[in-house]
Order: C-alpha cells, then structure tokens, then sequence
C-alpha cells in the first residue's frame, strides 16, 4: 500500500483559464442581471446569499452580546425579541433554504447530469428575481423596525398583540418560499427530462438523489406555509378571525399548518447538504460510496417520512397525548435514514485511500457534527423528555448543529471542492484547513454548552437568565467569536483566489463525475463541448489509473 | 450572447428551446413542470380545504347557515360555465393538435369569454354579499335567524380566502390566455408544436375542477337548512 507519489508536472501542460467560459461570456451588468445560463444564476444567488448571511450574523453577534451576562444590559426586551426573530427569518428563509440547492443546485444539476442548462431557464431567472423580491421586503421590515414574533410567527401573538412588522415579513418569507417553489419544480423537470444519453437513474451522482428529494419537498410543503401566511395577513390586516380563538378561530391549527411545511423544511436545509457529504466523502476517499442505492433512497425517505412528523412540535400545544405518540414513533423513524447515511460513508472512508486535503476537512466535521445534532433530535422526538426540554436551549442547540454544523459546513465543504470548477482557480490549502478547524472547534464551543445549559433549565428567547448559567453563555459568546472568524476567512481567500489564485485546470481533485471529466473549468456557456455518453456508474474510482496515489494538487 | 452559447446546440429547429435536444424532450419536460406546478397547487389549496374542514367539524350549524344565503342560482350558472369553458378548451387543444388554426382561435375567445362570465358574476355576488354586510372584516354584520354571527364570519372568511384564490386564478389564466391567442393568430401553434395550448389546457381544467369541489361545499351544504 505504498503510496507513490506521482512525479509533479510529469506530462503537465501548463493550466490555464479555457479563453471561452462562462464567466467570460460578456462582462456588462446585463450580462448577468439578464442572464439564462444556470451557472451565472447561481453566482447571483451566491452574491445574494452571501449578503443575507453577514445580514444574519450580525443578528446572531447582538444576542450574543446580550447574553453574555445574565442582567439584559445591551438592550431591553423588545429589541432582544426583533434580534432573534431577525436572525431566525434571515437564516431560515435567506440562507439555509437556497444555500445549497440555489448555489450548488443551480451550478451542478445541468452539468453533473450533462444536461446544456436546466429544464427552465427563464423560470430559473426568474425565481431569482422573485427571492431578491422577499429579500427586499425582508430589508424594508429591518429598516422600518424588524418583527418580534420569533421566526415561528405563532398566532394570536403575531396577528394581534404584536407591534412590529408582522406583515412585511410574512410577505417576505412568502415570496421567498415562491421562489424556492420554482426552483424545486425546475430541478425536478430537469432531473426526469434532461439527463444526457446513459445517465440511468441509479448512475446519477448522490448529490442529484438528494436535491431531487429536496426539490420533492419544496413543491409539496412550501405551497402550504404560502397559504396559510396569506391567512395570518388576511387574519392581521383585516381582524378576521380564523386563528383567533376570541373570534371562534383555532392559533393551534396555525401551528400544524405551520409546522407541515416547516417540519419538512428543516429537511430542505439538510438533505442538500448530505448530498454533497457523498459527492465529497467519494473523491477525498477515492472509493464508490458504500451502499450507493441505500444512500440514495435514504434521501427519499428522509422526505417522505418528514411529511408524517410535524406533530412532535405540538407536544405541549395542546395535541391529544395519542397523537403524541403517533407522531413520536413515526419522528425515531427519521432516524433510520438518517444514520443508514451516516453509516454508509464511514463505511466508505473504511479502506478508502484517504487524502487530506481540505474537503476531507469538512467531511469530517459534518460527520462530527451531524451525530451529535442528530442522536440529540432523538432525545426531543421522545414525547417524554420533550415536556421538560422544550422551548430551552436544549433545542437550540439541536437545530443549530444540525442546520448549521450539518448544512453550513457542507455548504462550506461544497463550495471548497467546486469553487475550483466555478472560478477555475485553486483556494490556498492551507487557509482552507484552518477555516474548517477554526469552525468545527468554534461552533462545539458556541453550542455543546447549550445542550447542558438547555437541560439545566434555561428557556430560549429571553435576553436575561439566572446568574448561575452565565459560564455556559459566555462560552458560547466565546465560540462564536471563533466561528466568526471561521466564517470571514473564506470570504477574504475566496476573492483573493478569483485573482492570486492558482489555475486549477480541469479536475484538480481528480475527481469523477460528469462536472470534472467531461468539461473545463470554468466550463463555457453551453457546458459541453458534446453531449457527454455515459458508460459507467457514478464514482467509478477503481478504473483511474492513479486510483490509491497521491495527487499532484496535494503538494 | 456570443456564439459561445451555441457550441453545445445539437439542434436548428426554431421550435425548440436551446437547452433541448428534440420536441419530444421539450414537450415531455414542459407538461411534466406543468403537472407538478399543478400538484403544487394542490397543496396551497389544500391548505383551505383543510382549515375549511376543521371549522365546519366545530362549527356546523353556522356553515349551513352562512351557505344558505349564498345564491345557488348564480353558483349554479357559474358551475355550467366553467364546465362548459373547459370543453372549448379540450377542443381548443384538440384544434392545436390538427392544425385547424380558425377553430383553435374561436375557441381560445371563447374559452376567455366564458372566463370573463364566470368573473362578471362573481362580481355580482361579491358586490351583493358588500351591500349586506357579509364581507368579514368590514363590519360583518348577521342577521338572519340561525347561525352564530362569530362562526359564520369564519364561513364567510373561508367563502371569500376559497373563491378569491379560485378568482386570482381564473385571473391568471385569462392573463394568459390573451397572448396565446395572438400566438395562434399568427399561426404559432399546428400538429408539431402545440405544447403551450396543451399544458395551459391542464391548468384550465385544473382551476374548473377547483371550483367542481367550491361549489358544493360552499354553497349546497346549505340545502338542508330548515329556516323558520
């Protein structure tokens, strides 16, 4: 097993940047405001989402700041409450949702499945144009004052007793699950209709599996959190009375209509990311993943099974105590699934021959990162134990290392293994290594101390607690100064490399798939030069000849 | 764009989208994204069902009561329209798909006139709840011996939330309607590319057959109703 590396340069043409790209494809700003091609669409996602989650951040380092002391002495309650709420409707709806299917979705779908574009690519601009929509109502709610009613918008509070922007902001989260609609509804399309000649369903690459299951999700749940935010405006701006129970209406049926289609969502922001958990844990491993079809349909039943679950955020919301159980029961069953995944690509890095490059980093830390957020979810699914640990920190923390250790960090580790493909030039290695630690070390900092503070009793959504929690909060505020800068850190050498960086050439990673063999990077327009013929299965690393060498890119 | 976009092009024929290679794929995609748009919509509808469901269960003699004022004639008029609009579109597709340009265009008119009858009379209803003081919100006001005037004011939010979605819709489809039209005018659509007919055709039965579940729920429910 003598690893032999191969000689550099040995038949190395000198890389360059192909003279006809996409990004080169005309440079006005028309080009681009204006543009059909799918890979550009996604770079205008990119450029928005990356805004939207300094946006969040900066709500995100305000509660922080308040709770690093017990006493509320950074700013009173109400301004707390719009903190919270800000951060929550701006990472859930701005960031987490279109991250990975918008950006990734959007740039890999055509290409890894030798399609020239998606299905629509005038739709596809278009739900572009309507996110920046909501994202423009979302920043007029900021600037006239924000909303308080945390990102649940739970009735009556938020239909009558609130005095913030309650409508602006459903208004906003109502366009943007429009265009995450039309995304899905694009991608689905293109999946069925568009794959290129060979490309069988069970020779797509995992990460297709995943976005088509997420896609399956955003059609089938978002149209419903759509109708029944038009319901809480139609309910606060005129006083009618479907949800308010002084008028005859029922807050608990907002909170299931609420929940179908927020339940799924938490699986749009993490079955994306598993989706490039695969694509990614296969070339740092240099092996088929493990169980190809279990990992694919794991994703789908990850989404159907998430349809039946909404029910265990009802707990204490007055849901008969059989229900309780029902929907407890079927909430376990997620986890099969889920560690079936979990399990698979462990399997796959087993024997696998390992190159520790900065991908591999963020494989790693997702794997760590997603256990914990997920064997913890199975402590809030118990019905029991929910009574005592819900609505504290216990959950925060759950969510977070699931949205944000799970889905960010794969975002990250995507954007890492394909900005190669995207920009056509490398990132520095070594900045790319210390990010990922920097961020797997700052985010455990920030919210493993959650969990024992959750449990310990402290509620989420207050800005002052009892003295004796204040360690657990101030290591919390220390950890996310860490991840912090775990996160700036790719955004400076990111835009270093567009210039300084050095040109990757075609598949730096070696790597297989349709995305790094069959087109230049950055690819042109069209994508391909001809319709790519595919022969083979997905992950074909066996039949490289430099299969168990290392790579040249690695030194 | 530069000629970059055409390097992968597989194809010349002006009927087909660039990203296509052949009718057959672009046809299959288009009526796949319009079933699926479709089941999207189901969904948002379904939310109303739903709550509609919920509250008829708590409140049924309130929901008899608010329906049994609605005008079955007018619902039941606007019913055999829409039926009948979606025969003129069938046979607007089927029109398409023979190449008979004069018959596609008269029934694509008569498909928006039928359209526009439906929205006639529901502005009448609409302006004839205003007068009574049925709209909720506006100070709903109810005077009629059965029903709690609280719960009927829930009816009536789910009457207009159901109806003015349906309307919105119909809206829609008439919007859209109007530029196929001039497409058909200038001989666009014929036996080898008819796909946009087709797929609006699925829409327009979709949105009828939103109404054949309105109506009796809306306003049937109410024949029951012993008054007096």
């Amino acid at each position: 097993m003598s690893a032999v590396a191969v000689p550099k340069h040995e038949e190395a043409p000198a890389l360059e940047i192909p003279s006809q790209n996409y990004l080169n494809d005309g440079y006005s700003i028309r080009s681009w405001l204006l543009t059909l091609d799918h890979k550009r669409i996604a770079i205008l996602y990119m450029v928005a989402v990356a805004i939207f989650f300094l946006m969040g951040a900066a709500f995100a380092l305000m509660i922080r700041l308040e709770l690093l002391t017990p006493a509320g002495d950074f700013m009173e309650a109400e301004t707390y409450n719009k903190m919270f709420t800000m951060h929550g409707v701006v990472m859930i709806f701005f960031v987490l949702i279109p991250s990975i299917p918008a950006i990734l979705g959007n740039f890999l779908i055509p290409l890894m499945i030798g399609a020239r574009d998606v299905a629509f690519p005038r739709l596809n601009l278009m739900s572009w144009y309507v996110f920046m929509l909501g994202g423009m109502l979302l920043l007029t709610t900021a600037i006239f004052g924000g909303v308080d009613t945390g990102w649940t918008f739970y009735v009556p509070f938020s239909s009558m007793f609130s005095n913030s922007n309650v409508i602006l902001a459903t208004m906003a989260a109502f366009t943007a699950g429009f265009s995450s609609i039309l995304t899905g509804l694009n991608f689905i399309v293109t999946v069925h209709t568009m794959r290129a000649p060979g490309m069988t369903w069970f020779r797509l690459p995992l990460f297709i599996w995943a976005l088509y299951a997420t896609s399956l999700i955003q059609v089938l749940a978002t149209p419903v959190i759509a109708i029944t935010l038009v319901l809480l405006m139609l309910e606060r701006g005129l006083g009618l009375g479907i949800f308010n129970p002084a008028l005859g209406g029922d807050p608990v049926l907002f909170q299931h209509l609420f929940w179908f289609y927020s339940h799924p969502a938490v699986y749009i922001m993490i079955l994306p990311g598993m989706g490039v958990l695969s694509e990614m844990i296969a070339c740092v491993a240099r092996r088929r993943v493990f169980g190809y079809s279990f990992v694919a349909f794991s994703s789908l039943g990850i989404a159907i099974i998430g349809f039946f679950v909404w029910g265990h955020h009802l707990f204490v919301s007055t849901q008969s105590v059989y229900a309780g159980l029902a929907f407890s029961l079927i909430t376990f069953l997620v986890a099969i699934p889920s560690a079936i995944k979990t399990f698979n690509w462990t399997a796959t890095l087993y024997k696998g021959s390992i190159s520790y490059e900065s991908p591999l980093y963020f494989v790693v830390g997702f794997l760590g990162l997603f256990v914990i957020g997920g064997v913890t979810g199975l402590f809030l699914s118990t019905a029991g134990l929910d009574v005592h640990l819900h609505d504290t920190y216990f959950v925060v923390a759950h969510f977070h290392y699931i949205m944000v250790g799970g889905e960010i960090m794969a975002f990250l580790g995507g954007l890492h293994f394909w900005w190669p493909k995207m920009t056509g030039r490398l990132y520095p290695e070594f900045w790319g290594k210390l990010s990922a630690s920097l961020v797997f070390v700052g985010f455990n900092l920030t919210f493993f101390p959650q969990f024992l503070v959750g449990y310990l009793g402290m509620p989420r959504r207050y800005h002052t607690y009892p003295p004796e929690f204040q360690l657990f909060n101030v290591m919390s505020t220390a950890g996310a100064s860490i991840l912090g800068v775990g996160y700036i850190l790719p955004f400076i050498y990111f835009l270093w490399s567009l210039k300084y960086g050095k040109v990757a050439g075609p598949n730096p990673w070696r790597a297989k798939g349709l995305e790094w063999e069959n087109t230049t990077s950055p690819p042109p327009t069209g994508n391909f030069e001809h319709t790519p013929i595919v022969t083979e299965e997905a992950y074909e690393y066996s039949h490289l000849p430099e299969a168990n060498v290392v790579r040249a890119s690695t030194h | 764009m530069s000629e970059q976009a055409h390097i992968s092009a597989a194809h010349h024929d002006p009927f087909v989208a660039h990203q296509f290679d052949d009718r057959a794929q672009q046809t299959e995609a288009v009526s796949l994204g319009m079933w699926a748009f479709l089941v999207q919509e189901i969904l948002f509808f379904g939310g109303l069902f739903t709550g509609y469901t919920v509250y008829r269960s708590y409140y049924p003699d309130s929901f008899i009561a608010g329906s049994y004022i609605l005008d079955i004639k007018l619902g039941g008029f606007n019913t055999a329209v829409l039926i009948l609009s979606s025969f003129t579109m069938a046979m607007a597709v089927y029109s398409a798909q023979n190449s008979k340009k004069g018959s596609l265009i008269g029934y694509l008119i008569a498909t928006l006139f039928l359209g526009f009858v439906f929205l006639g009379v529901k502005v009448i209803e609409y302006s004839e709840k205003f007068h009574h003081h049925h709209i909720p919100g506006f100070g709903f006001q109810w005077h009629e011996p059965i029903g709690n005037a609280k719960n009927v004011e829930i009816f009536y939010s789910f009457y207009f939330a159901m109806t003015g979605m349906h309307a919105l819709h119909m809206i829609i489809g008439a919007a859209i309607l109007i530029p196929l039209i001039i497409l058909a005018w200038r001989g666009r659509f014929h036996k080898d590319y008819y796909a946009p007919i087709e797929v609006f055709g699925l829409y327009w039965h979709f949105v009828d057959i939103v109404w054949i579940f309105l109506f009796p729920l809306l306003y049937l429910i109410g024949r029951h109703a012993h008054v007096g």
